[in-house]
């Protein structure tokens, strides 16, 4: 009997190489490593700790500064100051259209102009394109800024509307540079028949390409949200109106007026970051492989 | 084999192969397909371009009357405190802090690939800084900085700490660094940590029998092995802390006085100073040296697109 219960030890199936070492015999969990990996975590989540702790103290708590008391008693009365001074529902409404329109622009028109640069990669115009494309990546936004603040003024596009067409223009480099290297290697068969039966271009692209394009349509759709929802240079000094601004300029733009009323200002900067990182923790596992994904490429 | 004296280059999937030029008819939706984006582009980007490098030869104020002046805000720019200090400071900035991040994303990734438990969990509170807007998280230690550091240092006994270091014209800079760090470092970690998943597994193991210290297996092994990962996030990294704009607008405004104004703001700042052609120039300045940096990158990830 014993030595059939020394056997059961030994032919424990062998843990898969996942690509690092897997060494022969027990996997011993390294507990040192990870006792220091959860102490460096805490530099991440202490700020945001901070955040929400001040938001939830009432403004007499708040206004001694000390960032690390509990709040007592709790109060959302900094919430609803927040709310009102920053007008939230509005700037709210403003980063959700400039996202979502930033998000679906810069997919469509990058998988469009891929599409039509791999199926004609023969044409010189195409090919031309495609490293036209590609340049924006070298041009940082400040060498442009001053001629697109006032070719934007002048096209009455000083608003989210502007922001939605520079933000899309900013992302479609990368974009095109991810979605032309994932086009090349889908083979042409998938739509010859298609065409076959009698397709057109514009169908089979619907139809066909853009659902195979679907992982990539969401590592580019992250970067675009995760740029256009968090960006505060570019909105900051093309949307002219104060009122259209999006909430990251609203907090700037309220910077004086929160002053010492520490409650008020951490709750909006609570509720301007809280839906990026809810999105984030439902969808982390995408988020972890698409950055990586478009990060390794580009 | 031939003896030819050039190395053939081993055509790769990914570098776009050169095909012959044939003489079918393009359909007209193809043009159609790639105009928006070619439209989207020469608007936003290229005749702004073309502007601003124009105007930077004027003396135009960015409205009304404006005549060609050669290259009289170039010299100027070049002998301006202001403008020199601001490209010092940017790039010193993005020196030290494409250093910090890459050695603290590395150890991390190393650890976060190692035998540890709630290893997912642990990835995933990591990456969160990556999702929070910069100018906001900037705010945050704002107040860290200006509240919580000074009555730390003051219950510590540390003197330098009793001020707040935003306060401070030499020290200012470096709550600038930890900031970026904080935001930049969930990026690059997630880059390593798929360069140290690419490494097989026999590897170590070939390593481990023929008895290799922990300590070699880093430095003969692994960094070798994940060095095209090094190169891509140190690229990455020089490019966008280049443009550090976002977080120090939070933090210190540029100040105190001007220590901490970087190549970003002192453009921005000629659309508000009347100095607009003068900082076209500056801006057309860093261009070139986006340019330079450019080129570099193709240099170094020629070959390397692969991984």
């Amino acid at each position: 009997m014993t030595t059939i219960a020394a056997q059961g030890s030994a032919t424990t199936p062998p843990t898969p190489p996942r690509g690092r070492r897997s060494k022969v015999g027990l996997e011993r969990i390294n507990w040192p490593v990870t006792i220091i990996l959860f102490l460096c975590v805490t530099t991440v989540l202490l700020p945001l700790y901070v955040t929400v702790s001040m938001a939830l103290k009432t403004s007499n708590q708040a206004v001694d500064g000390n960032a690390l008391s509990l709040p007592s008693p709790v109060s959302v009365q900094g919430f609803v100051d927040a709310w009102q001074l920053t007008n939230f529902p509005v700037g709210f409404g403003i980063s959700l259209f400039v996202t979502a329109g930033t998000v679906v622009a810069t997919i469509v028109l990058a998988a469009f102009a891929s599409y039509a640069i791999i199926r004609n990669w023969d044409r010189r115009m195409f090919r031309w394109s495609f490293f036209y494309l590609l340049g924006a990546m070298f041009i940082p936004f400040p060498v442009v800024a001053l001629p697109q603040i006032q070719l934007t003024g002048r096209f009455a596009l000083d608003n989210p509307f502007g922001v939605i067409l520079l933000a899309t223009m900013f992302q479609l480099s990368f974009s095109v540079l991810l979605f032309t290297a994932f086009l090349r290697s889908i083979p042409i068969e998938l739509e010859e028949s298609a065409r076959i039966d009698g397709a057109s271009t514009w169908q089979t692209f619907w139809r066909i390409i853009f659902p195979l394009l679907a992982p990539m349509s969401a590592t580019v759709g992250i970067f675009a949200f995760l740029y256009a929802w968090n960006d505060f240079m570019m909105p900051s000094i093309i949307i002219s109106d104060p009122d259209l601004q999006t909430l990251p300029v609203r907090q700037y733009l309220f910077q004086t007026q929160f002053s010492s009323n520490y409650n008020v200002a951490f709750a909006s900067y609570l509720m301007a970051m809280a839906p990026a990182i809810i999105a984030y923790l439902l969808a982390q596992r995408w988020v972890m492989e698409g950055v990586t994904q478009g990060a390794v490429k580009g | 084999m031939s003896a030819t004296t050039a190395t053939p280059k081993a055509p790769t999937t990914t570098t776009p192969r050169r095909a012959p030029r044939s003489s079918r008819k393009v359909e007209p939706i193809y043009y159609l397909f790639l105009f928006p984006a070619v439209a989207l582009f020469t608007f936003a980007i290229t005749i702004p371009g073309i502007i601003g490098i124009f105007f930077s030869f004027t003396d135009s104020i960015g409205i009304g009357e404006w005549k060609f002046i050669g290259f009289v805000n170039y010299v100027a720019a070049f002998s301006d405190p202001a403008i020199l200090s601001s490209f010092l400071f940017t790039f010193g900035f993005a020196f030290v802090t494409v250093i910090v991040v890459n050695v603290i994303a590395f150890g991390l990734a190393l650890g976060l690939t190692s035998r540890i438990r709630f290893k997912m969990g642990l990835r995933a509170m990591f990456v969160i800084p990556m999702v929070v807007s910069g100018i906001i998280i900037a705010y945050v230690f704002q107040f860290l900085f200006q509240n919580t550091v000074p009555s730390l240092g003051g219950a510590l006994g540390i003197s330098t700490l009793e001020t707040s270091i935003l306060a401070n014209p030499d020290l200012a800079w470096i709550a600038i660094v930890i900031v970026t760090a904080w935001q930049a470092i969930p990026g690059t970690l997630l880059i390593y940590i798929a360069g140290l998943l690419a490494v097989p597994g026999e590897v170590y193991e070939a390593a481990d029998i023929d008895g290799a210290s922990p300590w070699q297996q880093l430095t003969r092994l692994t960094l070798p092995l994940v060095a095209g990962y090094v190169v891509i996030n140190v690229i990455l990294g020089f490019k966008n802390f280049l443009n550090a704009y976002d977080i120090i607008v939070g933090l210190t405004g540029g100040g105190p006085g001007t220590a901490t104004r970087s190549i970003a703001m002192t453009i921005i700042s000629g659309f508000m100073g009347g100095d607009y052609a003068y900082q076209m120039a500056t801006a057309t300045m860093f261009f070139v040296v986006a340019i330079i940096i450019a080129v570099l990158q193709l240099m170094v990830t020629r070959g390397r697109s692969s991984i």
